[in-house]
């Protein structure tokens, strides 16, 4: 049976063409997509309608503004659209939406799901300095030998998971060597098939190019590995006061985070205030105190908080302005953490968050 | 003569069978360390992490959780869900080379005050011998 759609052109012109028909036969209502906004490679997020909208939808670009499992979670929070809306996201980012609609921050149904295998995302500042648009044709060059782009965000470099869990379409991208002439949608769901029907393209038997895609998990491990074990070894307390003593508490970090999800933050409460006569107490106690205080505290905190769920997407190393490699803190400890459950976030719906559900007899070794 | 180390131990006590445990100790006159600070909770699993790492980072020399008995929670469940939280929470502690040795998880039932009493001191002996937190002292 065929479990593909094959379109003989550029692919991400077959994509935007493909969005832009199922727009005119109203099979989907609405399209959530990338798109460009002026000409240095800046992108945004949209929910568009109209398909001339989708002129300049972009739908593969290396660049996450924001991650797209929040913005999902903010228009499916309350109940899932009353519209059919298809959304084309990166596999870290449905991940993160997967992981907030176990949290009941989100709602699937109505919302058909395209992916691709992923090559990675650029820092958010070669956009807004414009050399992503230099670098774009070196990023599809590796993408189709299936290569590690360099200067990509680091937790992209030590990604092992590219390729997405839970799509309802999913776009051949890295190792695919005729990116330019054919575009390949693979089909996983029965929604995905309903979705391609009657549409511009051939029905064709295809899958991924397994070999390739083993060889490239194979490159990533590598250099994930190097990532951990290289870079920045975190060993006490000494080192944390290095890493985390340089953090301004703008709390930037948890804002883009798509795992943090309160409205009101702990962190952000009253009661975590210094008040001045804790600046006292504190002063008199250590003979000295850090201003503003409690970094490392809130970085811990965030840990225990999120790390069990954190998908490694690098929104928060993206944005922080004194460029502490959150990245590597949270996806080594998150990792660490979630092997304790053998879990994986996003990776299943079915499965549950492993701090809200228990074995009677496990981990008794713990206890003193 | 040196001053000997006297630790500061807080010690989160689950409302229904630990500190009952802790009561019972008391009024049977057995010897517990001073260096304890009972803090009620109404369940184990009331207790974020993060309230852990505040008595930590606060300079607790140790951090005692004392819950009901898997099987025995007044809430049914509440002691399995703490047992994960905590199981994360030492592995957040290990992973970045702190002591997680500070912190001890362990089931204490209302009936139970000769366990509580010895519970109490292994411990105190334990962080005594660790000696003082060094968070305690730091510039954070």
């Amino acid at each position: 049976m065929a479990n593909a759609l094959k379109i003989t052109k550029n692919t991400e012109e077959s994509v935007r063409e493909f969005l832009k028909i199922l727009l005119e036969k109203r099979k989907v209502k609405g399209v959530f997509t990338l798109k460009k906004i002026g000409k240095n490679g800046a992108v945004t997020y949209s929910l568009i309608t109209k398909s001339d909208e989708l002129n300049d939808a972009v739908p593969f670009y290396p660049l996450m503004p924001t991650n797209a499992g929040k913005l999902l979670s903010r228009i499916t929070r309350n109940g899932s659209t009353t519209e059919p809306v298809a959304v084309i996201v990166k596999p870290c980012e449905l991940r993160a939406f997967i992981e907030l609609v176990k949290r009941e921050q989100g709602h699937f149904e109505n919302l058909y799901i395209i992916s691709s295998t992923c090559g990675g995302v650029y820092p958010l500042k070669t956009a807004t300095d414009g050399t992503i648009e230099k670098n774009l044709s070196d990023y599809w060059d590796a993408v189709k030998k299936g290569e590690i782009n360099q200067d990509l965000r680091p937790a992209c470099t030590a990604c092992t998971e590219f390729t997405p869990y839970g799509a309802d379409i999913t776009v051949d991208l890295i190792g695919n060597t005729e990116l330019e002439k054919k575009c390949f949608l693979l089909l996983n769901t029965k929604k995905g098939e309903e979705l391609v029907q009657d549409m511009k393209g051939e029905l064709v038997d295809r899958d991924f190019d397994k070999e390739k895609l083993k060889k490239f998990y194979a490159k990533r491990e590598k250099a994930k590995n190097q990532f951990f074990n290289e870079n920045t070894k975190i060993n006490g307390l000494d080192d944390l006061i290095k890493i985390f003593g340089r953090c301004i508490g703008c709390h930037g970090c948890s804002k883009v985070c798509p795992i943090c999800y309160c409205t009101l933050c702990m962190f952000d409460s009253s009661n975590l205030e210094y008040k001045p006569s804790k600046y006292e107490s504190e002063v008199r106690q250590r003979g000295g105190l850090k201003i503003p205080p409690g970094t490392i505290y809130y970085h811990l905190g965030r840990l225990t908080h999120v790390g069990i769920s954190c998908v490694g997407c690098g929104s928060c190393e993206d944005v922080c302005p004194v460029n502490i490699p959150l990245t590597l803190i949270f996806k080594k400890v998150g990792e660490s953490m979630q092997q304790i459950f053998e879990y994986i976030p996003g990776k299943n719906i079915t499965e549950k968050i492993p701090l809200v559900t228990y074995n009677e007899e496990e981990y008794t070794e713990i206890e003193g | 003569m040196t001053e000997q180390f006297e630790p500061r131990i807080v010690g989160f006590l689950c409302n229904w069978c630990s500190y009952a445990g802790a009561d019972l100790a008391g009024t049977s006159k057995l010897k517990i360390p001073s260096s304890l600070t009972p803090i009620r909770v109404m369940c184990s699993s009331r207790i974020d992490p993060v309230l852990i790492l505040t008595a930590l980072l606060q300079g607790a020399d140790g951090v005692l959780i004392a819950g009901c008995h898997p099987g025995d929670c007044h809430y049914n469940e509440g002691n399995y869900y703490a047992r994960r939280r905590f199981a994360v929470l030492k592995k957040v502690v290990d992973s970045l080379g702190l002591e997680s040795d500070r912190l001890c998880l362990s089931w204490v039932s209302a009936s139970e005050g000769q366990r509580f009493a010895e519970v109490v001191n292994e411990f105190n002996e334990k962080i005594k011998k660790m000696g003082q937190n060094p968070m305690k002292k730091k510039m954070l």
